[in-house]
């Protein structure tokens, strides 16, 4: 069993075993994997059909679909958790995004690579060019993020949505780091929300 | 491996949608691999419209191979090592099970006087026979167009009958265009006056008629590029255009040859039926309205697939299904898989199919 990303492990970790999950934007279904065998009852979105099949040919429910359009088909509070890892900052509206994974899981579990760590404003600032690092492997004219966002930016729209910061973890380099100065020291943040 | 056909008379009359019943009905059936004691590894294969029983062993006309061999087999993605297999051929067909051309009461073939029957009373009849076998819940049901809709019909009235549901390339109604298709085929086979409404047994049958609906039906299974790919604006076994309408391009000739092929095995009346079951089929009207209420029952797990290229059923009527599956809250997984040759893939060599249905019945 392959080694589960930095972000993915810490939740899988706090989520709740035998919990109703949804995982928007899946991939190959490694957080599905785990999850399932804490005993959760956990379903995925996917916009890439290879990624799709490999996942239901693991017996995972996956259907492959784009999050921006489908989760709107699911009922409320379907699910404990929805999770949206490293995928907020593609959607068309991400604010929107949110309003539909508090509606539909009771908790909702966001990871996004942070615009404003420190390597990625030193790039803009000395460089003068959009940032590629780690977090960011790829240039402005082929990424698939389209709206950038950094960990104060998620906060201020978790306020506003009037949504509760249950928890958030921050990594670096692979590993966890604590929340002091996060904005700047964080490449990765998770949020775990809760509607108030 | 059992290969020959069996067939089981139904103890009750069945009961149709249309009002009244059928009887004696007959099921002729096959059966691959054996079943488990606890009777748990039985999978109901559901055949599409002009298919039947004989999915993994020759037929017994054409000769030709089980229409599903690459898929059920030993060792294949519906692995006859596994799973103990039942196919039964649909009432209203023509291959063992009661049908137009099937003794009526009275002694003569029921014709025109078969009743009108629907997806839902084949599903019936497919549920009398496990009844009859002593299957009480199927690991999967199983099927691609037609066989998608029993399978989900299946899953609508009888959800407590089945583990695991795989529709593939298939709908949950039957659209403008799909109605408008069988329709012309339905009139090319009443338009040939050796159908004689329908009356014909014993004497020379339509199949004038049942070919030209054949070639139509045929071009929907088929993608554009698929025809282009195969044909192009070839001529057949010729240089030069003849100005005159022989079958010149090698396109014509295939289908003449499908449809005259296809008269050798099928029955016209049957094509009436069973397009017009087609037709009446919506899963969502059966249901009040809404197709998520077909589904509240269920607690089955669901896998929809569709073909890119299928402009008989396409993607959205897969996603359609889905969307109400995800509305009723069924665990469903559904994936569009890339296949130039359109609604025929299903029957064809895809790869992904192949390890999308190994991996759904396993999981």
């Amino acid at each position: 069993m392959a080694e589960l990303r930095s972000d993915l492990a810490v939740i899988a970790d706090h989520v709740e075993p035998g919990s109703r999950v949804l995982d928007i934007g899946c991939g190959d279904g490694a957080l599905m994997g785990a999850l399932r065998r804490q005993g959760c009852d956990v379903r995925g979105i996917e916009i890439d059909g290879d990624c799709v099949e490999r996942c239901v040919s693991q017996g995972l429910s996956v259907v492959q679909g784009d999050a921006d359009r489908d989760l709107a088909d699911y009922p409320d509070r379907a699910f404990d958790y929805a999770i949206l890892s490293q995928t907020l900052q593609t959607a068309a509206r991400p604010d929107r995004m949110l309003d539909q994974l508090l509606r539909v899981g009771g908790r909702a579990i966001v990871s996004f690579p942070n615009f404003a760590h420190w390597r990625t404003r030193a790039e803009l600032m000395f460089g003068g060019r959009m940032p590629v690092t780690n977090a960011l492997p790829v240039s402005w004219y082929a990424t698939d993020n389209i709206h950038h966002v950094t960990v104060r930016d998620f906060r201020d729209l978790a306020r506003e949505k009037q949504a509760r910061i249950e928890r958030e973890w921050f990594f670096s380099a692979g590993r966890s780091i604590g929340r002091r100065g996060a904005n700047l020291r964080a490449e990765f943040a998770v949020f775990e929300l809760s509607q108030r | 491996m059992s290969i020959s056909t069996q067939t089981l008379t139904l103890p009750d009359p069945l009961p149709l949608d249309g009002g009244g019943e059928l009887a004696p009905v007959e099921i002729a059936y096959q059966t691959y691999g054996e079943l488990d004691r606890d009777g748990s590894n039985a999978i109901l294969l559901c055949h599409a419209l002009t298919g039947d029983q004989h999915v993994a062993s020759p037929h017994p006309v054409t000769g030709k191979p089980g229409w599903w061999e690459r898929m059920v087999g030993p060792g294949r993605p519906i692995d006859t090592d596994r799973f103990h297999v039942i196919c039964p051929n649909v009432i209203g067909s023509c291959m063992g099970s009661t049908g137009p051309a099937s003794e009526s009461p009275d002694g003569e073939p029921y014709a025109m006087r078969f009743p009108v029957i629907t997806i839902r009373d084949m599903v019936r009849a497919h549920i009398g026979l496990l009844d009859a076998l002593g299957i009480g819940r199927l690991h999967a049901v199983v099927g691609g167009s037609m066989g998608g809709m029993q399978a989900l019909s299946l899953a609508a009235n009888w959800p407590e009958r089945t583990g695991h549901v795989l529709a593939i390339a298939t709908t949950s109604r039957h659209s403008a265009q799909n109605i408008a298709f069988h329709e012309l085929g339905r009139q090319a086979i009443m338009a040939d006056p050796r159908w004689n409404q329908g009356d014909y047994y014993g004497g020379h049958s339509p199949d004038s008629g049942l070919a030209v609906a054949r070639m139509a039906a045929h071009i929907t299974y088929l993608s554009e590029e698929a025809l282009t790919a195969k044909f192009g604006r070839n001529l057949q076994d010729r240089e030069v255009k003849t100005f005159g309408f022989d079958a010149d391009f090698q396109v014509e000739s295939y289908l003449r040859y499908q449809g005259s092929g296809f008269t050798q095995r099928f029955d016209a009346n049957s094509y009436l039926y069973i397009t017009r079951a087609m037709d009446y089929f919506d899963l969502a009207e059966e249901h009040g309205g809404v197709l998520a209420n077909a589904f509240r029952d269920t607690s089955a797990r669901f896998c929809l697939v569709s073909f890119d290229s299928d402009w008989l059923y396409p993607t959205g009527e897969s996603r359609h299904v889905v969307h109400a599956l995800n509305a009723a809250g069924a665990p469903v997984s559904f994936v569009e898989l890339g296949a130039p040759h359109g609604h025929d893939s299903f029957l064809l060599d895809i790869p992904a199919l192949d390890r999308v249905v190994r991996g759904f019945l396993d999981g």
